[in-house]
């Protein structure tokens, strides 16, 4: 099964990802990737674990100012409170009934499978669904491009991510298949086609390009402590 | 980088972990509790404000802990490894108020891993030594870059402009890091 998938995530973006440090929009292209790919869910848990040996090895100072059996008292005390509620939480995980297209976390985001969606047309049979997430600096959206068509209105002035769900683009010499990511930047002219066999079907992240709104929120920010 | 007997210790705190998350056994807890605090609290002290910040974010993700134990599967991960992802999660809701968008593997379109070998359990602690051992004998470019990607929250450009590298060059770093601690986890002792 795994080895369907034949373009992964670069070790840097995953990185990101594992460390925590990588914004909501990218986050989803590559949690979406991972649902599709076993292989790429090994290599972040190798990660995790490397973040798990530096949390064992990070330094601190044995002698600070925290008492340590002081903060153990205060951590026993909510044990009891938390018990009780702690019981109810903890559903044993099973696996979902049905079938999906669209793997999470991206069918949460969308609201829906494939034939629940509503697309708006882009021109020349392309399709698009903006997805709104609370980061600012990347764009989210779902894809249509029609069988053996060009990728529409595309110019990126930095990253972009692009995770195929269904059918498949070739990009020069490579084909992007189900569960495929490719990742672009400023660097690589590129012209993704629909292979001609089907409609393709990709989520593409991309840099957002800066608003003159979200630049006052941004300068407002510090005095407003947000 | 202190040099102890992990192999017996994380085995060990498995053992505790499964105790927390069957029994609610406190005994347990306090021995993971005394190991593991210190170094959450550090790992927050990183980007909170103050201690209080920190030790506030230490209880919260300990308490995470001692509340989800019962879903900790030895088979997939190591203690540190699993406190790790909460302590990052909470790290991420407290500082950027982001959600972090996740896989779902109970989801039906999510694809399953190929059935695992046995002795999973046993794998993973193993693994969990070969890879303490290999990030040893990292270069120390490559293991500075990740504490800094681990420990800080900041972006590789930025840590590439703090260093006074390209972007390149940190990208190679990362690669050539992970490519060295994947070969060491496929020699088999
Ligand atoms: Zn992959
Ligand atoms: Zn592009």
């Amino acid at each position: 099964m795994s080895a369907m998938i034949n373009h992964h995530v670069s070790d840097e973006l995953l990185l990101d990802y594992a460390a925590g440090t990588l914004g909501e929009g990218w986050s989803i292209a590559v949690a979406t990737h991972l649902a599709l790919s076993p292989e790429g869910r090994a290599r972040l848990a190798l990660m995790e674990n490397a973040g798990g040996q530096l949390l064992e090895d990070i330094d601190f100072d044995a002698s600070a100012e925290v008492d340590q059996n002081d903060s153990w008292q205060r951590m026993k005390a909510k044990l009891s409170t938390e018990s009780a509620q702690a019981q109810r939480i903890s559903a044993p995980a099973t696996r979902a009934a049905g079938s999906a297209t669209i793997p999470e976390p991206l069918r949460s985001y969308l609201g829906g499978d494939l034939d629940q969606l509503k697309w708006r047309a882009l021109g020349r049979g392309a399709y698009q669904i903006r997805i709104p997430t609370g980061d600012e600096e990347s764009e989210v959206r779902l894809l249509k491009i029609p069988a053996g068509k060009p990728v529409p209105e595309h110019s990126h002035g930095g990253r972009e991510l692009t995770v195929v769900l269904k059918g498949a683009f070739s990009d020069g010499e490579q084909v992007f298949r189900r569960g495929d990511i490719e990742e672009a930047d400023e660097s690589l002219t590129h012209q993704p086609i629909a292979t001609p066999d089907e409609d393709c079907i990709c989520l593409a992240v991309t840099d957002a390009p800066l608003k003159f709104k979200s630049f006052i929120v941004r300068l407002v920010q510090p005095a407003l402590g947000i | 980088r202190t040099d102890r007997s992990d192999e017996a210790v994380q085995v060990d705190f498995a053992r505790l972990l499964a105790s927390v998350g069957r029994h609610k056994d406190v005994e347990a807890f306090e021995q993971l509790f005394k190991f593991y605090s210190p170094k959450v609290r550090a790992y927050m002290a990183k980007l909170a404000r103050d201690g209080q910040a920190a030790d506030e974010l230490m209880q919260e993700t300990m308490l995470a802990v001692w509340n989800k134990a019962d879903q900790f599967d030895p088979a997939r991960g190591n203690v540190s490894s699993w406190i790790f992802t909460i302590a990052r999660n909470l790290r991420i809701d407290a500082f950027r108020r982001a959600k972090r968008p996740n896989f779902d593997p109970t989801d039906p379109a999510f694809v399953p891993d190929d059935v695992q070998a046995a002795d999973v359990e046993y794998e993973q602690q193993q693994e969990a030594e070969r890879l303490r051992r290999a990030m040893e004998t990292l270069p120390p470019e490559q293991y500075e870059l990740l504490k800094m990607s681990f420990y800080r929250e900041v972006s590789h450009s930025s840590i590439a402009a703090e260093l006074g590298l390209p972007m390149g060059t940190v990208k190679s770093r990362i690669r050539l890091a992970f490519a060295k601690l994947r070969s060491a986890l496929e020699e088999r002792t």
